[in-house]
């Protein structure tokens, strides 16, 4: 399909995501209150994971390290 | 040979499905083996139907959808039940509130919160006759489909693809319906009687008569609707004792008959073989539930074809089964009476059985033939008994004259009676017609269902939302189409039902499938899965090369 401008694209994007999740067939007010909750949903998500997903990441890392690392540590005291 | 097939324009009907290199070479083979009917040998095997299922995105999204504007639907309702919201709906007085509710089952819950908000797309006033091109009337609402008002002004032309006109016999043209001016004159419009009484006028009797030709049946009876034919004469058909094992898709008409019957109702797998086979077994050995006494009667009752899933019964299968076990069938015809068959005979003509073993066919005029009402017909016997015993008989009106003539002009047309070849061309038309739209549909990557000679063609679109905007954008483009969603189809296979008929022209079909495609690109409809390889001649070709 040809899109004479971005913003065309846009707004059939727009129209995708109304006809997916049914919202289409909904009064204008009841689409706001559904966009607005589903973004500020995704937006909660999106920030929670910026904040947390490196440290729990970090830790992990350090946990499995800890596991494998810690052995032959283990095994190297026994050898000596 | 030769000769033949090089002056007439022989529509591309292959009985086996071949590619049209095997058309090219074997053209004048296929002429000379034709069929002699009554040999009861089906020689034409059953073309593969395809009822192809959706990616799981799609069900999912479908899911989605429905739950989503459910929770708005609950939502709505709480708003109402506070008084946030007028209502606009029936409701409960005060003085109510200690009996049983009213309102509060889903059906009226779906009515509330989902139908109400896209009710724009059914029951749009129509002001023309329903043949290939018709007219609407414009119908805007202020506050969300609570109410409609016209604005006064009208659509013109817009292209017809959702009435019942396979022939295109729904026309008003004057040279036509001449006779049926003349037996108004004749006989008047009303009949004032029924059957039994004073209703029988020898108009009546001459469409019986002919329909009985038609179908080559020993004898028929015509009734006044086509629904009642069915709810109001299986009960004089079978009674309590009887077996009725009946396919999972019938149409209400022959449930309501089952059920108003009494007797024992078992429901098959559609168009299942084994499953029939499995039920008449049991059937046949365990017989009448609690007594073990043998049912009085086994009655298998299908459809020619199936309105909603573009799906044709398969007949020889089904014969066969009934002989081994001693079964009756009842065939109704609605929609494949006049639609299918080299000459328009239904699906007994198309799988080449001999109308005697199905033991009672059942039809309706109202589709392939312009008019309103039904036949039964079978043996004589069954005619007779049902002439005496059928609630519609004894009191239900009689058919109005012109509706008779219409049936009898438009039957004389199919059969050739009326000195034209008339009838035969719009046999062709449609079959080519409905040929020519489902192989470009397949390509364009819709999804079908359904047996590719089938004039209904019904195109899945799953979601709630992407069927109501169908049907707005193809109004826009001055296309009436008829969409279907739950509860006349399961939750998940809402679909648009094309219905092809002989009078549109090859012009207006490439004009929908342009906008069909158009339509299916922007709001992502194609999710056909397989690759669909037509031969690239096949919709073109108008003579074949002999070798």
């Amino acid at each position: 399909m040809n899109f004479k401008s971005f913003r065309e694209y846009l707004s059939w994007l727009y129209y995708q995501y109304l006809l997916i999740t049914g919202i289409y067939v909904l009064e204008p007010w009841e689409k706001s209150i559904f966009s607005s909750i589903l973004f500020s949903a995704i937006g909660m998500v999106i920030y929670t994971s910026y904040v947390f997903v490196p440290i729990h990441v970090r830790l992990a890392l350090e946990f499995f390290s800890g596991i494998f690392g810690g052995q032959s540590e283990s095994t190297m005291a026994l050898i000596n | 040979m030769a000769i033949t097939a090089a002056n007439s324009t022989l529509p591309h009907l292959s009985p086996n499905g071949l590619q049209c290199e095997d058309i090219k070479s074997n053209g004048c083979h296929n002429r000379r083996e034709k069929n002699v009917p009554g040999t009861g040998i089906a020689s034409r095997q059953h073309k593969q139907e395809s009822f192809e299922q959706a990616p799981m995105y799609v069900a999912v999204m479908t899911y989605l959808g429905f739950g989503i504007v459910t929770l708005f639907g609950y939502f709505r309702d709480f708003l109402r039940a506070v008084g946030l919201e007028k209502c606009n709906l029936a409701q409960e007085r005060v003085e109510q509130k200690d009996f049983v509710p009213l309102y509060q089952d889903f059906e009226n819950f779906y009515n509330r919160n989902l139908y109400m908000r896209v009710r724009d797309n059914w029951n749009r006033p129509v002001c023309s006759l329903p043949g290939p091109v018709f007219d609407l009337m414009e119908r805007v609402s202020d506050d969300y489909n609570w109410t409609f008002r016209l604005t006064g002004r009208t659509l013109h032309n817009a292209i017809n693809m959702g009435s019942y006109n396979y022939l295109g016999f729904a026309e008003n043209n004057a040279d036509f319906l001449k006779t049926v001016a003349d037996k108004t004159q004749q006989y008047g419009v009303g009949v004032c009687s029924t059957r039994q009484e004073m209703g029988t006028l020898s108009i009546h009797e001459e469409l019986e008569q002919l329909v009985a030709s038609f179908l080559r049946v020993e004898s028929s009876m015509t009734f006044g609707m086509g629904f009642a034919t069915n709810s109001m004469n299986i009960p004089a058909i079978v009674g309590k004792g009887g077996l009725i094992l009946s396919d999972e898709l019938n149409h209400t008409s022959l449930i309501l008959g089952a059920r108003l019957s009494g007797a024992t109702i078992r429901v098959f797998k559609h168009n299942n073989m084994h499953s029939l086979e499995k039920m008449l077994r049991e059937a046949v050995c365990s017989g009448q539930p609690r007594t073990h006494r043998p049912w009085k009667k086994i009655l298998i009752m299908v459809e020619g074809i199936y309105s909603m899933e573009g799906s044709v019964v398969r007949l020889s299968e089904i014969i066969a089964l009934k002989k081994k076990y001693k079964a009756y069938l009842y065939l109704d015809e609605a929609h494949s009476i006049g639609a299918v068959g080299p000459s328009g005979r239904g699906v007994a003509e198309l799988f080449n059985v001999n109308p005697a073993d199905v033991d009672v066919m059942m039809g309706t005029f109202t589709k392939s033939f312009g008019a309103a009402g039904g036949y039964i017909a079978g043996k004589k016997e069954l005619v007779d008994y049902l002439r005496s015993h059928s609630h519609s008989a004894v009191y239900a009106s009689a058919m109005s004259p012109p509706v008779t003539e219409q049936i009898l002009r438009a039957m004389k047309c199919i059969m050739g009676k009326d000195g034209s070849t008339e009838g035969i061309r719009r046999i062709r038309q449609l079959a080519e017609n409905t040929r020519y739209f489902r192989a470009r549909l397949k390509e364009m990557g819709f999804i079908i269902y359904g047996n590719d000679d089938s004039p209904v063609v019904p195109i899945l679109l799953y979601m709630p939302g992407k069927v109501v905007a169908f049907a707005r954008e193809m109004l826009e483009r001055k296309i009436g189409v008829v969409v279907v969603g739950f509860p006349a189809t399961p939750i998940t296979e809402a679909r648009a039902r094309f219905c092809l008929s002989a009078s549109h022209t090859r012009a207006m079909l490439n004009q929908v499938l342009r906008h069909m495609n158009e339509v299916g690109d922007n709001l992502c409809l194609k999710f056909s899965r397989l690759k669909y390889s037509s031969c690239p001649n096949l919709c073109d070709e108008t003579d074949f090369e002999l070798i």
